[in-house]
């Protein structure tokens, strides 16, 4: 699976149309995951609050998203652009990859809310594949 | 059984009532066959699907896209036996239809993506995530009569 040049193209402009609302929407998703699939609160047990409204996972949700906005820059080699943060994973947070599915869709769900019918079908394939590969990148390294 | 709490009857019901079956079929429906355009092998009979444009406008998603969420008003009439609710049609899935269950999670999830493009931040986490319960026993039921 990769990425056409019409894919970039779309993933760019969304990107530029909410990256002032980037941080919003980066704790808006991770809010999401640890509600609707609670099994993810275990990778922050170290958070005093664990709501969705949390200032500490909202400022996670931020940092990630700060994280896709660096491979949307660097789309053309998002291994590359994360390639910390890919062995911060691997040999730190140890993160189960299944979870990288679960933030991609709750991502997509935060996306779908904030631009409504901008958020096309098209868009959505566009942003499905590259958070697959975001996500196939983060666990390359771990083994 | 599924145990459900009264909010969470409450979450299903409120919104379910303010869905438009045909609408929310159709995008549903069209999302999957654009996103995951190898689930397009089961519709070689609907004609056009070729691009998002030929899918959108094709009047047999549209079509199928409403039944779809018809069956869903089912359950939800239902929600205190989805098993027996949908016996049949589980069976029809996979006997005749023969499609993987793999497919009623990825229609499911887009089904929440179309909710929550509807609904914006009136779509809560909290909500998110009794459809989500709700979606899982929707397609644990269908997936029941595989064999």
């Amino acid at each position: 699976m990769s990425l056409s040049a019409h894919d970039k193209e779309l993933i760019g402009k969304v990107w530029t149309k909410i990256s002032p609302k980037a941080a919003q929407i980066g704790g808006d998703a991770l809010g999401r995951l640890i509600v609707v699939f609670p099994q993810t609160k275990i990778y922050f047990s170290h958070f005093a609050d664990l709501s969705p409204s949390s200032p500490q996972i909202k400022a996670h949700g931020a940092k990630v998203l700060g994280a896709i906005g660096e491979a949307v820059s660097g789309i053309d080699n998002v291994s590359a652009s994360l390639s910390k943060l890919s062995e911060l994973h691997a040999y730190n947070l140890r993160v189960d990859p299944v979870n990288f599915k679960l933030l991609a869709h709750t991502l997509l769900v935060s996306l779908s809310a904030t631009l409504g019918a901008e958020f096309t079908p098209e868009i959505h394939l566009a942003w499905d594949k590259f958070l697959a590969i975001v996500a196939a990148v983060l666990s390359e390294k771990y083994r | 059984m599924v145990h459900w709490t009264d909010a969470e009857r409450e979450a299903i019901n409120t919104f379910w009532a303010k869905i438009d079956h045909e609408e929310v079929g159709h995008q549903a429906l069209t999302r999957v066959l654009v996103v995951y355009p190898w689930t397009q092998r089961y519709f070689s009979t609907f004609g056009n699907l070729s691009n998002a444009t030929a899918i959108a406008g094709n009047p047999k998603v549209r079509a199928h896209g409403k039944r779809v969420l018809d069956a869903l008003g089912d359950a939800i009439t239902h929600l205190d036996n989805v098993n027996a609710t949908y016996a049949k049609l589980s069976q029809l899935h996979s006997e005749k239809l023969h499609v993987d269950p793999e497919n009623f999670r990825l229609l499911g999830e887009t089904l929440i993506i179309v909710l929550a493009g509807h609904f914006g931040a009136a779509f809560t986490p909290a909500i998110q995530a009794t459809w989500q319960k709700f979606l899982a026993v929707v397609i644990a039921a269908l997936s029941k009569q595989y064999h």
